[in-house]
């Protein structure tokens, strides 16, 4: 079975933090990262460019619209997300609870939602 | 067994429903992987039994029996369903096939298996509430929503929805490993409590206690102890025991609330009691005892006292003080506070009281100002001591607490 496992964090407040303390957070992440990527559960992993390179597609009359930044406006966004396989959700929680955003930054509203999903392979995956 | 009655068969029949439903259904569970299979399957079988036993006789492990004839109905029933529904012929048969179903130690599981699903923390806590209530206890959905004062279709739409969340998530039907045992058993624990609170102390309504809910929680208390006796386990058992010993004598007859120290102890029940400190006792030997553990020792302190003035306030502070260190918060302070008031005399408590009140920490807590007002009271600073009764008044939801309140309002002088 397999979970995606979204990474939020709250961007003004990670915005705000100074180059020094982003640098000291990252540092930070790279045991957590390895653990992660060691448990062999991975199946796929990104990171997110900024919501500011973000662009949202609506219908509109029947047509799609398109609008400048990320589709909710909420203080959380998504940072990155990875998709892992795992038996149960209590195997998707162990292993997603290794990412960083699951011990780290709580000061800048970092966390993970844990969801299932089924998978369908896209055609571009097949052109290689 | 042809010799019997229809009347006894019946009865007999019932009893067994009652002693053994439960586990027949965590067993089922586990055979079916699915809570709604599972449910059907246990009234079939119990539909088997009515059929069966008078004829045949009653079989000799009665659950085991019980639990091959639900998983037989159950297949019975998908393969039937599998024609229309052109289910998956190997599945069906992976499923008839799974290991034998009576195994002595998988079974005695099942009902931990149960529990510490139905409290899985992946659910909302509504959400684990009702369904430990609907499939550990048994209630039915309007039991459980007559209980908390919900409307019968709320409840029913929460326990189907916790059910999907089970399935579609998939959250496993097992008892957590070692490493992350302590932290689920908080989860169950606190569902457990949460229960027992609401029937000794409904936060609503008219009546000041449902004594249905808190035998339900401290059977549940009763049946987690022997399945997996961790100190906290005892320590919560212990802790619900020594406060329901109280019961009787908490309430005047009309519905009145009676505080510790004006009640009648010899209505305090002695047998719940002996049995309170002995747990406690085999909680706090472990030494990895915690805030349950610690509370039902401050419990006990009051227990063991024969009349109000023999309370050992001193020993009561020392409980407080480490609970505040294994689980601080302003409900425990204040509780604290009131403890060092009657070691150290009012004023020291009302000064402690106005501290946590100065941080705004428990400024809608109703028992954060009517303990205030008591303070007052007993200081004879009667015009503080009615505005702070009022201020609890405007927080307070259940009837009889008001009565109290606007009780020791009216007895104030001036």
């Amino acid at each position: 079975m397999r979970y995606l496992c979204l990474a939020y964090y709250d961007e003004k407040k990670f915005d705000a933090l100074s180059k020094p303390e982003v640098d000291a957070l990252v540092s930070k992440c790279k045991a957590h990262d390895q653990e992660l990527h060691e448990s062999g559960h991975l199946v796929l992993v990104a990171s997110l460019g900024p919501t500011r390179s973000s662009t949202s597609i609506r219908p509109r009359g029947g047509k799609p619209w398109m609008t400048d930044g990320p589709f909710a406006e909420t203080k959380e966004q998504i940072g990155a997300f990875f998709i892992l396989e795992a038996n149960d959700l209590n195997e998707a929680i162990r292993v997603a609870s290794k990412h960083p955003a699951a011990r780290l930054g709580e000061q800048v509203g970092w966390g993970i939602e844990v969801r299932p999903i089924e998978m369908c392979r896209g055609s571009a995956d097949e052109r290689g | 067994m042809s010799g019997d009655s229809p009347e006894r068969m019946r009865g007999m029949l019932d009893a067994v429903y009652r002693a053994e439903s439960r586990r027949v259904l965590a067993t089922l569970i586990r055979l079916l992987g699915d809570f709604d299979l599972a449910e059907e399957a246990l009234q079939d079988a119990f539909r088997a039994a009515l059929e069966q036993w008078p004829r045949d006789g009653v079989p000799a492990n009665p659950r085991a029996w019980l639990v091959s004839a639900g998983r037989f109905k159950a297949i019975d029933g998908i393969r039937r369903r599998a024609r229309f529904d052109a289910l998956d012929d190997e599945q069906i048969e992976a499923l008839a096939d799974e290991t034998p179903a009576w195994d002595g130690d998988a079974v005695e599981d099942d009902q931990l298996r149960l529990i510490f699903t139905c409290s899985h923390p992946a659910l909302s806590p509504d959400a684990q509430v009702a369904l430990t209530l609907r499939e550990v206890c048994g209630l039915t959905t309007e039991q459980i929503a007559h209980a908390f004062l919900t409307p019968p279709p709320t409840l029913a739409q929460r326990i189907v929805r916790a059910k999907s969340k089970i399935r579609d998530a998939r959250i496993p039907y097992e008892v957590p490993e070692r490493a992350q045992l302590a932290e689920r058993l908080d989860s169950v624990l606190r569902v457990i409590y949460l229960v027992f609170n609401e029937g000794y102390a409904a936060s609503s309504g008219t009546s000041l206690t449902r004594p249905d809910l808190s035998g339900e929680a401290i059977r549940l208390g009763r049946l987690l102890g022997e399945l997996l006796p961790e100190p906290e386990a005892i320590g919560l058992l212990a802790l619900m025991l020594l406060h329901e010993s109280r019961r009787a004598a908490r309430t005047s007859p009309s519905g009145d609330l009676i505080l510790l120290e004006d009640q009648d102890r010899s209505r305090w029940n002695r047998e719940q009691i002996a049995e309170g400190l002995t747990l406690v006792e085999r909680a706090l030997s472990s030494r990895r005892f915690g805030p349950y553990t610690l509370q039902a020792s401050i419990a006990a302190v009051h227990a063991e006292a024969p009349q109000p003035t023999a309370t050992d306030w001193a020993q009561i502070v020392g409980l407080y003080d480490v609970l505040m260190r294994v689980e601080p918060s302003p409900v425990v302070e204040l509780n604290r506070a009131v403890a060092a008031a009657m070691r150290d005399g009012p004023e020291a408590g009302l000064a402690l009281i106005d501290a946590i009140l100065a941080r705004g920490d428990l400024s809608d807590y109703r028992l954060a100002h009517a303990a205030r007002a008591d303070m007052c009271r007993r200081l004879g600073r009667s015009a503080d001591a009615r505005a702070a009764y009022e201020r609890a008044l405007t927080l307070t939801e259940q009837e009889p607490e008001r009565r109290f309140l606007e009780g020791r309002l009216a007895q104030l002088t001036d």
